[in-house]
Parts: structure tokens; sequence; C-alpha cells
């Protein structure tokens, strides 16, 4: 018998000391902590909220206490940090503290409450836009990527070309023809809710089969509606639709948003196309799940890594394109404040208030290089084939 | 002893007391913990482990293939006809690599280029090392390709890498192998992503080749069953250090350290039909958090306490078989 | 090969005749009539009203509109609004002013962008790598319109470049030379602000391929043959990565007509994006409706020019 020792009792200590596990939280502070441009990028974003949320709140109601909307016409174009003229001013008047912080523009407005008020604007753009872009692109994305070998049989297209070209005409005032259409649509419901299958009775099998037949793919169809909306050169569409329609935040934000889920929808459809094939999905239908917890629960938690990173970088690009909006004379409507609009105002005077123009200038520049930062950072998080290999 | 276990010829590769760290996840991952293997002339060596036991990361080393970041060789000698192969720097080990020494990687789905031709791939290490014309590469190619026993070589010199089966291509990665004529080929379980009747071809095919070119063979694999077939001497790893090693009869007969007994014991076979499969419980350990003492010792049945406290040393059971098991040792007597 | 070319070329034509309705319903069913038929345009006699309604068949049913208008524009006989001028010989003018600019603006990023990518990717981590990815950020983030007010106070004040229009005014009648040197002098500008930002993001593109791209197995093999690093990084590693770039290089087609809308506004440069801005605001629809289409048959050749490369280029497709 060895004299050094007993048995260690194996059934304790099977396992070797396993690898201290993280929470989701720790592992995502941890990846920021070693990406730091992605960090710098968060903690700006992070700033920029919050000064957006102070600002909406310091500037709103009809007693602000900073005053983006006043006029003080004998107080235009001061510099930053000077002080106004109180002997001119009436005291409610007077700026807080005192002193102009960002000067003053052409309308003697003080600069710095036009710049919290807009940050809030221009925050809002960015999300809405993206949120409804991200939405509508996971959406099409998704039925493309994961329904995409179902056809469409000719039959059901026919009822929804009738149903959209009957609705169009009735609104175009073409009451006849739309409501004939109308008609058939309603006709094919019945049909299809009465209809018996299997019936004896010998029914044209030509009708049939060609009523039956494939049309199209669900994602040939979806990419091709991508193709038409790629045709249009996305800033000339956001420029026709907004200077057709009349000038309005919302209408801004639906249509950058509309305009720009072309993106989104090839990379989620990319994704699926790949998820569907692994062995988890099978698995997960082997199981019995339905279509719909297979496509929420496990393919999109997978697929949403480009996405985010998209979404952070279309942010971005939203407020650029709103701030380029501006500049062409089709942003928000004054006396509203957004940065673009700011930076628009300040070239007519360029050389007597830099400020006008560097201010906003270099916010839009922080904010946007902030978010992109964060995008890029994001995807080299999440993308595992950008890690270095052992 | 039989013929292949007796083998006085020189030393060609000398690796001691290798160690290579990685720094991952914020922990040191010791993925090769102090090794010391050799390789003598017109030898066949194989080491033999499970996934992670730092195999691939040695032999890699070798080569200086490591990615510096986040890799980093702390210590040990890698000494190779006399040159310590650690101490060049990156244009003399480019004249080694695919020269001297030379490597058949696992995965031929992926290890060659898709957008180059068979033919130009084959040729590029000799177009490399040696002055060689363009014709005679082109002829030289077709030899290559011939020797490893692909059909119709000189087509398949102009075909691209999709065009051909995986076994074919990884024949035509030993055929990039052999190309400058290396005294070491160091082939990296190169037949575990193949069918097992390819697996059988390949083999023979290398057996071949190393008889007629008197090259040595440093055999990496997880499967027992290969590395009974033909090596002559083997190296058992886990957990990034060598547990085991001699000649091939010994370690197949006489098994020295628990974890190569319960590999063998692992192994299917007729004898043990209708009982119950023996496995190692247990897993793997991480190479960032390794057992203290010997790191086999949390699933080892013959553990005792001092298993847990002191690393274990090598005990030498005479004529080249060595384990690094003292409680077996002294069992033994 | 044919059959693709085939099945291709219907498939685009399809989608095009799709783009011309979409675009025309856009158009039409917008709120807001052009200001020449506008009621309340005070410039406008009822008399010139219904003359222009006649003239441009306003009166009648939208796809009977929608006909005249695309057998007009296949005939070349399309008239702009604004200025009854030929549609067709407008875009073409505005097109040839467009054109120095962008091919300049073109090869300039292309040229510098891929060097930039590919030591950015070989060093990864390096201070190369580190400042041109700032200043890539930077590039990308800034405003295109504060980039351009801060170049050319920079410009005008120290360097005296022009930034103005294509050609100084009144240098008509000088010498060839003195013109063509004079039009490149214009055009730097407005082509190196258009460069910049496109150097931004490109060369950000060819550095994550190449980074993807290093890391293949197939790049470890040929480091272990003992290939020389410039072997393995262009011959291997460059090949591999270059694929989705050529098909891109077919895509930058489209760029004919964005133009840019900003950089001609700031520049005064009359190209066809300021064309394509001031008929949007005029509703000048016939040459909108023209425009877009030249633009969607631009970016589907394009499409179908990096398809066919992308053919030519990657073995392993064949068909």
């Amino acid at each position: 018998m060895n004299p050094t020792g007993e048995k260690i009792n194996i059934p304790d200590y099977i396992e070797a000391p396993p690898a201290p596990k993280r929470t989701r939280m720790q592992e995502f502070r941890r990846m920021l902590a070693q990406n730091r441009l992605a960090a710098l990028g968060f903690f700006i974003f992070f700033l920029f909220f919050c000064c957006a949320v102070t600002g909406l709140v310091l500037t709103s109601g009809s007693k602000p206490i900073f005053d983006p909307s006043m006029v003080r016409l004998e107080e235009k174009l001061r510099p930053p940090m000077s002080k106004p003229n109180l002997e001119t001013l009436r005291p409610d008047q007077a700026p807080v503290l005192n002193v102009y912080l960002m000067g003053t523009d052409d309308l003697g407005r003080d600069v710095f409450s036009r710049m919290l008020q807009g940050a809030w604007v221009s925050l809002t753009v960015g999300f809405v836009a993206v949120g409804i872009s991200v939405l509508i692109g996971i959406f099409m994305g998704g039925i493309a990527g994961y329904f995409g070998q179902h056809h469409i049989k000719t039959i059901q297209a026919l009822f929804f070309l009738c149903l959209i070209g009957g609705t169009g005409l009735m609104i175009a005032n073409f009451i006849v023809i739309g409501t004939v259409m109308l008609l058939l649509c309603l006709a094919y419901i019945f049909y299809s809710l009465t209809a018996r299958h299997g019936s004896t009775e010998k029914e044209t099998p030509i009708l049939k089969a060609i009523f039956h037949s494939n049309a199209v793919s669900i994602d040939t169809l979806i990419m091709r509606i991508v193709d038409i909306m790629l045709c249009f050169p996305s800033f000339f569409l956001i420029l026709t639709v907004v200077a057709l329609l009349p000038a309005s935040i919302y209408n801004i934000m639906i249509v950058i948003g509309l305009t720009s889920w072309m993106g989104t929808t090839r990379f989620v459809r990319a994704e699926f196309l790949s998820l569907r094939e692994q062995d988890f999905v099978a698995a997960a239908k082997a199981l019995g799940l339905s279509n719909f917890r297979i496509i929420f629960r496990h393919i999109m938690p997978n697929a949403i890594a480009p996405v985010l990173v998209s979404a952070t970088i279309g942010i971005a690009s939203a407020i650029l394109t709103e701030a380029g909006l501006s500049f062409l004379g089709f942003g928000v409507p004054p006396p509203h404040a957004t940065w673009g609009n700011i930076l628009s105002n300040g070239k007519n005077f360029i050389f007597d208030a830099p400020w006008l123009t560097f201010i906003p200038g270099i916010a839009i520049l922080i904010v946007v290089l902030s978010f992109n930062l964060f995008g890029e950072g994001l995807r080299d998080i999440l993308n595992p084939k950008l890690k270095e290999r052992h | 002893m039989d013929e292949r276990s007796m083998n006085h010829d020189r030393l060609l590769l000398s690796v001691d007391n290798l160690k290579v760290y990685f720094q991952s996840n914020g922990a040191l991952a010791r993925a090769v913990d102090g090794i010391s293997f050799n390789v003598r002339e017109k030898e066949t060596v194989c080491i033999v482990g499970e996934s992670g036991c730092g195999k691939t990361v040695s032999a890699l080393s070798i080569l200086g293939l490591i990615p510096r970041p986040p890799g980093e060789i702390v210590d040990g000698q890698i000494v190779f006809s006399g040159q310590n192969l650690l101490a060049l720097d990156e244009k003399e080990m480019q004249k080694i690599r695919g020269n001297h020494i030379s490597m058949v990687f696992q995965e031929p789905l992926t290890s060659l280029n898709p957008v180059l031709t068979i033919g130009d791939q084959v040729g590029e290490a000799v177009r490399t090392h040696r002055n060689i014309d363009r014709e005679a590469l082109f002829q030289y190619g077709v030899q290559l390709l011939e020797d490893v026993g692909i059909p119709s070589p000189k087509q398949r010199m102009n075909d691209y890498p999709h065009q051909l089966s995986g076994g074919q291509r990884q024949r035509v990665m030993i055929a990039m192998a052999l190309s400058c004529d290396p005294d070491l080929i160091i082939a990296d379980e190169p037949t575990t992503a193949l069918d097992v009747t390819v697996q059988a071809q390949i083999i023979a095919l290398l057996r071949s080749i190393q008889e007629k070119r008197s090259m040595s063979v440093l055999y990496i694999s997880h499967d027992l069953g290969v590395v009974s077939a033909i090596a002559n001497r083997v190296y058992v790893m886990y957990a990034g250090i060598i547990v085991e090693q001699g000649h091939t009869d010994q370690i197949f007969r006489t098994a020295r350290h628990p974890y190569t007994q319960g590999l063998l014991a692992s192994l299917p076979s007729l004898s043990k039909r209708g009982k119950r499969l023996h496995s190692i419980p247990g897993s793997v350990p991480n190479p960032a958090y390794k057992p203290t003492g010997c790191p086999f010792h949390p699933r080892c049945s013959d553990a005792i306490l001092s298993c847990r406290e002191e690393f274990p040393e090598m005990c030498d059971y005479s004529e080249g078989h060595l384990a690094r098991c003292p409680v077996l040792f002294k069992s033994k007597g | 090969m044919l059959s693709f070319i085939g099945r291709s070329v219907v498939q685009k034509t399809i989608t095009l005749f799709f783009v011309s309705i979409v675009s025309f319903l856009i158009i039409h069913l917008a709120p807001g009539k052009p200001s020449q038929v506008n009621p309340l345009n005070p410039k406008f006699t009822p008399e010139l009203l219904e003359r222009f309604q006649k003239e441009f068949h306003l009166d009648k049913p939208l796809y009977v509109q929608y006909i005249y208008f695309y057998r007009d524009l296949f005939t070349g006989k399309t008239v702009s609004w604004k200025d009854n001028q030929s549609v067709l010989k407008k875009i073409w003018e505005r097109f040839l002013n467009s054109l120095p600019l962008f091919v300049v603006g073109t090869l300039i990023t292309w040229t510098l962008s891929f060097p930039v990518g590919i030591r950015s990717a070989i060093h990864r981590g390096g201070i190369y790598d580190r400042t041109t990815t700032f200043l890539s950020y930077l590039l990308i983030s800034i405003p295109g319109f504060f980039f351009a007010y801060v170049l050319i106070i920079f410009v005008v004040t120290h360097l005296h470049v022009p930034v103005i229009g294509m050609e100084t005014f009144g240098i008509g009648n000088a010498s060839p030379s003195y013109l063509i040197m004079d039009r490149i002098w214009h055009l730097l500008l407005p082509s190196a602000l258009g460069a910049t930002g496109g150097i931004a993001v490109l060369s950000r593109y060819v550095r994550s391929q190449m980074l993807e791209v290093e890391g293949q197995d197939y790049i470890r093999t040929a480091k272990a043959k003992g290939l020389p690093p410039e072997q393995v990084h262009y011959k291997h590693a460059f090949r591999n990565a270059l694929l989705p770039f050529v098909t891109m290089f077919g895509l930058i087609l489209p760029g004919l007509i964005g133009g840019s809308v900003i950089i001609e506004s700031i520049f005064s440069w009359p190209g066809m994006g300021r064309m394509a801005y001031e008929a949007i605001l005029a509703r000048d629809y016939p040459v909108i409706l023209t425009v877009n289409f030249v633009s969607a048959v631009l970016v589907l050749a394009g499409t179908f020019i990096s398809d066919l490369l992308y053919l030519v280029v990657d073995p392993r497709i064949r068909l």
C-alpha cells in the first residue's frame, strides 16, 4: 500500500476547477474595456443622451430656463461667453447666468439653448428613423430568409393585385373598375372558404393547375422589391419626398426610415439563410416547435448582430442626413431648432460669426463620431471571425 | 524488439521544455506547459492526445506559426539539425519552412487557396526555395501529383481546389509538403476530416512516401488506431504536458499512466461486446484553469492526496519508456 | 453563361418597368402641383394654363400620362417644364460637367484606399493602423458641408485655390493650355472633398476584408510553405479579399447621377446633382422622372456588370 496517503474521494472532484462564469453584462463590460474606442463612443453617446433629455426639460414649456426662441434683435451675433447688454434688455429677456454661453445667432437667440433643444430633435430623428428602418428590415429580411422557398400561388398573387388595384382605383375615383376588382376579391374569399376539397365533380384541371401553380417565391418577391427601392438614389428619394410633402419633423423621420431598410433586409436575410440550415433549427423543428417560436426565440438572437451594428451606424447617418436636408432648406421648419438648422443658418455669416457654424458642426461631428465608433466596436466585439486565432 | 523500434539514427529534431502561453479573455492559458520530445531520422513519432491538450500548438511552434499576440513562446528550445529554431529571425525561418520542415494541416477543405490553381499552389514552395524554370516546374508538379496517387495529374494541375474531393485535396497538401524534399514532415491530424476508407489510403500513402524518401514524420493525432499502425514511438499528451512516452508496443501493451490506460480501455472492440463502455469520467481542463499538482488527478481512479499537491516527475521504466505517474510506478514495484 | 445573361436582362427589365411605375406614382400622387400649373401662381394666365395642360396631357388620366411620358422619353422628345429645353440634352450637358468631377474623385478614392486599407490590415494595431482608423472615423462623421466650409476657409485664405464654379469668370478667350490648367485648378477642391469621404469608407472596408481573409486556413498553409510575406499578403490574401470589391466596382456606375448635391451646391458646380435638385424644387416632372429613369438604368446596369465581373473573377462560380 502506498504510505503517502489515502485515495481521494473521487465523486467530489470529477470536474477540474471550471473557468469563472460571467453574466452577459459582465461579458459586455469586459469587452468594452478591451476595445477602448468603442467604450469612448458609448460614453459620449450616453452623455449626449443625458444632454438631450435635460435639454428637452430645460427648454420646453412656456417659461423655460433656457429659452431657445427668445428673439432679441439688439443682441444679434454676439460671440460666445459674452455678457448681455442689460440696459437695453427687459429683465425676462436676459439669459440665465447672465452670459451667452455659445453666443447668439442672427436673431439674437441664445445659441446654447437652441443647441440643447436641437439635441433632443437630432436624437429623436436618429432613433425613430432607424427604428422604423430596422423594424421593416427585420420583418422583410426574416420572411425572405425563413420562408424564402415558399411560393405564392398564382391565384393568391392575383388576389392581392386585385385588392391593391381595387383600393387604389377607388381612391383615384375610378369607382366602377375599383368596385369590380374588390368584388372579385370578395368572390375569391368566399370560394376559398366554402370550397370543399376532394370534390368529385369534374373540374377543369387546366384552370386549377394554372391557378395553383407557383407564381413567384417569397424570397424573389422581397428581393425584387429591395432592388426596386435601391434603384432610387437614396438622398434624392428623401429629398423628393420631403420637398413634395409639407415640411414637418415627423415626415422627415418617417421618410428616412422608409428609405433605408434595404441594407438591414439584406443582412437579416443572409443571416437567416445561413442559420436556417444549421442543426439547432432542425433540432427545434424535430421538437415540434412552431415556426413563430423558432424564428423569434432561436434564430433572431443570432441574426441580430449585424443589425445592431448597422443600426448604430444608421443613427449616425440619419443625423447627418437631417443636417444635410437642413442645409438644403428642407429640414425641420423654423422656429424649431435642430443642429442642422443652426449650422445651415450659420453659413450665411461664416466670416462674421464663425461660431454659428463651428459649434453645431463640431457637436454633430462628435456625436456622429461616437455612434460610428460604438457601432464599429460592436462589430468587432460581435464578430467571431475577427477574433484573434489561437 | 522489432525493427521499427530500434533506431540509433541521429537526432533530427529536439524539443526541450517548450512552454507556449496565450493571453485570452484576461486569463493566461498555458497551452503547452513544458514538453520535451525528439524525432530521429527516418522515424515516425506520434503525439497523441484529446482536443485541447496542446498538440497542435506544439506543432505550430516548431515552424514559428504561433500568432505572437496573443500567444508567446515563453521558454524552451527547439533544435533542428543543430540549429535553435527559436533563435532564428523571420527570414531565416522562411528558408526552413516548406523546405526542410513542412506541414500538412487538418482541414483539406479550407487549407487550399480557392482562387489559385492546384499547379500554382503545388509549385510555389519549389519556386521559392529552388531555382527552377517554368516548364520543369510544371513537369515536376505533375510528377508530384502522380506520386501522391492523383489520377490524370496533368489535367488536375489546371483545376481549382473546389473541383477536387476531400481526399484528393489532402493528397495535394501532401504533395505540397513533399515538393522540396523536406527532412521532416509534421502532419497535424491529416485524416480526421476524411472518411475511413480514404483515411486508410492516406496513411498508406504517407508510409510509402516515408520509406521511399527516408523522411521523418511527426504525426499528431487523437486516433489511437492510426497511431498503432504507423508510429515508431509515441508521446501521450494531456493538458499541455507529456504524461507518457515510449515505443509503440510499450505504450499499447503496457501503458503505465492512468490516462493512457483509460484511452486504451475506451477503445471499443469486439471483445468488449455486451459490456458497458469504459469512459474516463470528467473532461479536459481549461488551459487557463488547470488543477494543481498532476493535471489528470481529478479524473484519475488511482489518485492519492499527494497527486493534488505535487507535480509528478517522469518515472523511468527503462528502454525508453517513461510515464509521469509515481503512484503506478511505486505500486509496480 | 448565355442563359445567365438572358435571365438577368429579363429580370432587370421587369424591375425597370416597376421602377418606372413607382416613380411615376410617387411624383404624381404627391400633394401640390407644379408651379406652372398651379392656379394660384400669378405668373400664368388661365389661357397659358390651359395650353400647358393640353400640351402635357395633364388633364388625362394617370395611365395615359404614363404612356405619353415614356413614349416621349424613348423618342427623345421629353421637354422640361421649366425652360422648355429638351430634357435629354440638358441631362447630357450637365452630365459632361459632372463627369470629370466623378472620374477624378473615383480615381483618387480607389487608388488610395487599397494601399491604406491593406497596410492597416497587415500591421493591425500599429501606429499606422490606429492613425488611419482615427482619421477615417473623423472623415466619416463630419457633416459634408461643414467640412467643405472649413476647407474653403482654410484654402481660400491661405492658398488662393478657386472655389466657385468650373472656370474663372471671363477666361473664355485664353489659350487652350491655360483653359485646361484652369479647369484642373477648379476641379481640385470639390473632387478632393468627395474623395476624402470615399477613401475613409472604402479603406475601412478593405481593411476588414483583408483581416477576414488573413485569418483563413490557406494563409497559414502559405506561411508554412515558407513563402515570403509579399507573396502571402498579395498573391494569396489580397486576391481573395479583392472579390467583393470587384462587384463593388460595377456599382459605382450609379454614382454618376448621384454626384453630390451638396458639393455641387457649395462650389456652384453646374452638375447633375444640382439640376435634379432644382427640378425637384420646381416640380419639373419630366426632368425628375427622366433623371430617375436614367439612374435606375445605371443601377441595374451596374448590378449586371458586377454580377458578370464576379463570374469572371471567382473560379468557384462557373455557369
